[in-house]
């Protein structure tokens, strides 16, 4: 008897063992994931707020080898371009979703959200290829434009699955109270669903601009890039991201404390919307 | 209190019948909307038609030349006009492989932390940064790599080739710094994320009272999760991970930048090779005839084709959990 | 079973015939009938949820339907301004007249259905991102009416009519979330008359409420069969029987008994319909 206590007993500190290591283990797995991100954090601040100023933000770039500079025309060909991607990709992704969600006995909705779901793993490469083979190629040149086509077919998916879920989260109440009323369905549809659920609808289109603001692989061969002003779209045109890579990979120290700034407005930007929207969004759920 | 008769009396015949016209001009705003809608999401089809199409119509001239070949050649030669890709096939799944090793234990161990150990009101704080990391672009992370981390990896091959350089891994060119583990690890850090917050959402979906039941038959909380909670969610856990291996795949900007773009078949652990990405990155612009260019939007279909298959794997998986998940709530 | 004899007395007693609905009448006759149901059937799918149906509704009366639940009472309201349809799968056979034209023949747009045929539904639910007074005139504006003055004066009336206006008066400019459950469902059912329907449907409005505002609900059904039409679904036969002058009893998609309240809670013909009534199954 006292044998089998003994062996029990055992057992239960080994299990106690086992219980602290596995919650050891796991703090640790959280931990390396947030060291991760407070290193990139901090050295993207640390490198980039020592290398950007006014000067930074509002220049053009010099040549190799000179000091001073900036990449103010980057700024406005990454705003431009993606500014013309959401014009592109707004009315598709909330159409889309409008017609996914609304008319939800098409089984050719289902498939388009299924769709979606897939295009979110086309590799950035890819859209960038397609977009060479559909702009680049027929229009003879590299343009801002063809970038604004590759940004935009990574967008609108993102829109579509947030709008889906935006609109599913509004409930079929409101929508019967409408039509109770008399009121035909399109109507019901721009007055009740869409107010309803704007605040994400407004969330996943702000999640889809950050996510196409950061994105550098689709411009190499379409918006291509460009030392010298360019507010033309059917011109190549600078972007903030391919900036960087063309910087970082270039063998001077200048170039790579710019590479250092130039992430540390894109990390500004992206984390700015994404806490921005977060921090909105959990306003509304507590109202 | 108004109860005064409302003006009710007016016959529905009146709109019923007589006006038609009326009805229709009513069902044209529905009929109008509708069909905008629809063409819009017609459009998101048209779209992806489109992508197949315009890949296969900028490969065509590498296909009609190498054909299915090109996938297992092994020469990529600019002058002599021959182009394989199998190295860059190579390097590409074993860089996300090995990248996949280091991620999922950590993303699994945070995720099973983040939703069990942890208390509900803490949760955010530990997985909303989490989150923060999957929304830096790659660019950042590839600069990030490329003058941090590379160095520290550098150093790390140099000791490792130095004490176990007769391990067939680790004798390679450890100097370079960049290469095939700057690359998986990279690519590891920008998966975690990822991996972890689809993770947490699955595990999110056990039911407690799976949990509660091994625990009130004197089971640890550790023990109720391995035995209980995972299995549970073994589905979508791999579902989770195949999603990371496609995202690792497709990963180009950082893997352009540390990977280490030589066209060679993998043979150590520090040896600069290329991905189908990076490749396509680095060559497309100086690519100066319409075979080479065709050949590297070759590279780009085979890429498109393994991550879509990977995708719609993934996709399958946790579909299926999701399905799962309403019959149980049901 | 023979449900159709217990409707039959009624339309013996007061019913004139289809072909002097197609004049219309300057005054209604205090037993005219506004709706009229023949052998009305629901399918969804392959579970038939209501079967062959007929009764008329009277003017200017509350009709209540009451039955177990699942006996698909709510289902039948839902036919009365095809509201059924915005569920998919749903197939109905039969008619419905109102004021003798068909709800379900050709040419007639369920939108115009539902403005001559309110509904008001077992949770309150106002618009969210409305303000009270946006609420009510909803479907007013929706439908395209500009006019501030008249708005306004809709506003006010709707308000009074729904016995809402002295307790909100001061907020209309409030959310309609913000007010009590009972009070956002008497903006819902002035939201409804705001319209101006021939008909007021309600499915269980006060299934959602605590006893007071209950008692106000059933104050306000009292008041408003004055003016309008009134179909109430409810689970709750003391409600039934207290706000009722008709009373339908649906069992398993059939209609069973059919007559005036008084007489269906007293006396009633069929021994279901005693033995629901008496808490004897359901």
């Amino acid at each position: 008897m006292s044998a089998v206590n003994k062996a029990v007993s055992r057992r239960r500190f080994q299990r106690k063992i086992t219980e602290r290591l596995a919650v050891g283990g796991m703090f640790l797995c959280a931990g390396v994931t947030i060291f991760f991100l407070l290193t990139i954090l901090g050295y993207v601040l640390y490198h980039g707020a020592a290398a950007i100023n006014w000067e930074f933000l509002t220049s053009l770039p010099v040549p190799a080898g000179e000091s001073g500079g900036g990449i103010a025309n980057a700024l406005i060909g990454s705003i431009l371009v993606v500014a013309c991607a959401a014009a592109m990709a707004v009315p598709i992704g909330l159409g889309a979703a409008v017609f996914v969600n609304e008319f939800p006995t098409a089984r050719f909705g289902r498939f388009v959200r299924f769709l979606a779901e897939v295009l979110t793993g086309v590799p950035s490469i890819v859209v960038g290829l397609f977009a060479y083979a559909l702009v680049v190629r027929p229009m003879g040149g590299f343009s801002g434009f063809s970038g604004s086509v590759a940004y935009a077919f990574i967008m609108i998916p993102i829109i579509l699955i947030s709008a889906h879920e935006a609109f599913r989260l509004v409930p079929d109440s409101l929508r019967e109270a409408s039509l109770a009323l008399g009121i035909p369905k399109w109507r019901t549809i721009l007055s009740v669903v869409l107010p309803a659920s704007s605040s994400a609808l407004l969330t996943g289109v702000v999640l889809a601009v950050s996510r196409a603001l950061g994105e550098a692989a689709p411009m190499l061969f379409t918006a291509f890039g460009n030392p010298f002003w360019n507010l033309n779209l059917g011109k190549p045109i600078a972007t903030v991201p391919l900036l960087i890579y063309t910087y970082a990979t270039a063998p001077y120290e200048d170039w790579h404390r710019k590479a250092w700034a130039a992430s540390f407005v894109l990390l500004v930007v992206v984390l700015f919307t994404s806490v921005v929207t977060r921090a909105f969004l959990r306003g509304k759920s507590h109202e | 209190m108004q109860s005064e008769p409302q003006a009710i009396d007016r016959p529905f015949i009146q709109s019923g019948r007589s006006k038609a016209s009326d009805v229709r001009v009513r069902n044209l705003g529905d009929r109008v909307f509708y069909v905008t809608a629809r063409t819009l999401a017609s459009c998101v089809i048209v779209l992806a038609l489109l992508l197949v199409a315009d890949l296969f119509r900028g490969a065509w001239e590498s296909i009609r030349q190498f054909g299915l070949g090109f996938i297992v050649g092994t020469t990529w030669d600019p002058v002599a006009r021959i182009f394989g890709t199998l190295p860059t096939i190579i390097g590409t799944l074993v860089k996300a492989a090995i990248g996949l090793l280091l991620a999922v234990p950590i993303s699994i161990g945070a995720a099973v932390f983040i939703t069990f150990y942890v208390p509900k009101w803490v949760r955010p704080i530990i997985s909303y940064p989490i989150e923060l990391l999957a929304g830096i672009p790659s660019i950042v992370f590839g600069l990030w790599g490329l003058f941090v981390m590379v160095p520290v990896i550098r150093t790390a091959q140099i000791w490792l080739k130095a004490h176990f350089g007769w391990f067939f891994l680790f004798d390679g060119p450890a100097v370079y710094g960049v290469g095939v583990l700057s690359g998986s690890v990279i690519l590891a850090i920008m998966v975690i994320p990822i991996v972890t917050a689809i993770s947490r959402d699955i595990l999110l979906t056990v039911p407690r009272l799976q949990i509660e039941g091994m625990l009130a038959l004197g089971a640890t909380k550790w023990e109720a999760i391995s035995k209980v909670a995972l299995p549970y969610a073994r589905v979508g856990l791999v579902g989770a991970v195949i999603l990371g291996l496609g995202r690792a795949i497709g990963e180009t900007m950082a893997i352009t930048m540390v990977g280490g773009n030589a066209f060679t078949i993998i043979q150590s652990l520090f040896d600069p090779v290329h991905s189908m990405a990076s490749q396509i990155a680095s060559e497309f612009t100086e690519a100066t005839y319409s075979l080479y260019v065709s050949s590297l939007i070759y590279v780009g279909l085979v890429l498109f084709g393994i991550t879509i298959c990977v995708s719609l794997l993934a996709q399958l998986l946790i579909w299926r959990l999701s399905k799962g998940k309403v019959a149980i709530f049901e | 079973m023979n449900e159709n004899l217990a409707v039959d007395e009624e339309r013996d007693m007061s019913e004139p015939s289809l072909s002097e609905y197609s004049e219309p009448m300057d005054q209604p006759q205090p037993e005219e009938t506004r709706i009229e149901v023949q052998g009305l059937s629901v399918h969804y799918g392959k579970t038939k949820a209501v079967k062959n149906v007929s009764l008329s509704i009277k003017s200017r009366k509350v009709t209540a339907i009451i039955g177990p639940s699942g006996c698909g009472k709510s289902t039948f309201i839902r036919c009365l301004n095809r509201m059924h349809e915005v569920t998919p799968g749903a197939r109905v056979e039969g008619k419905v007249l109102l004021d003798g034209v068909d709800l379900y023949g050709p040419g007639t747009d369920p939108v115009e259905v539902r403005r001559k045929v309110g509904m008001v539904f077992q949770k309150p639910n106002p618009f969210p991102t409305m303000s009270i007074r946006d609420n009510v005139i909803a479907g007013f504006r929706l439908n395209g009416m500009r006019d501030r003055r008249l708005l306004e004066e809709k506003v006010e009336k709707s308000l009074h009519m729904a016995a809402l206006w002295d307790e909100v008066k001061d907020q209309l400019h409030q959310p309609g979330t913000s007010l009590s459950g009972g009070q956002q469902q008497r903006l819902c059912i002035a939201r409804a008359l705001a319209v101006e329907p021939e008909v007021l449907l309600m499915d269980e409005p006060c299934s959602a409420l605590d006893p007071i505002a209950t008692a106000k609900i059933e104050e306000l059904i009292h008041e408003l069969k004055e003016s309008v039409t009134i179909v109430i679904v409810t689970h709750n036969m003391q409600q039934a029987a207290r706000v009722s002058d008709f009373t339908a009893f649906f069992y398993m998609g059939e209609l069973v008994e059919f007559g005036v309240t008084s007489k269906i809670f007293t006396n009633p013909d069929k021994r279901q319909t005693e033995d629901y009534i008496t808490g004897r199954f359901g």
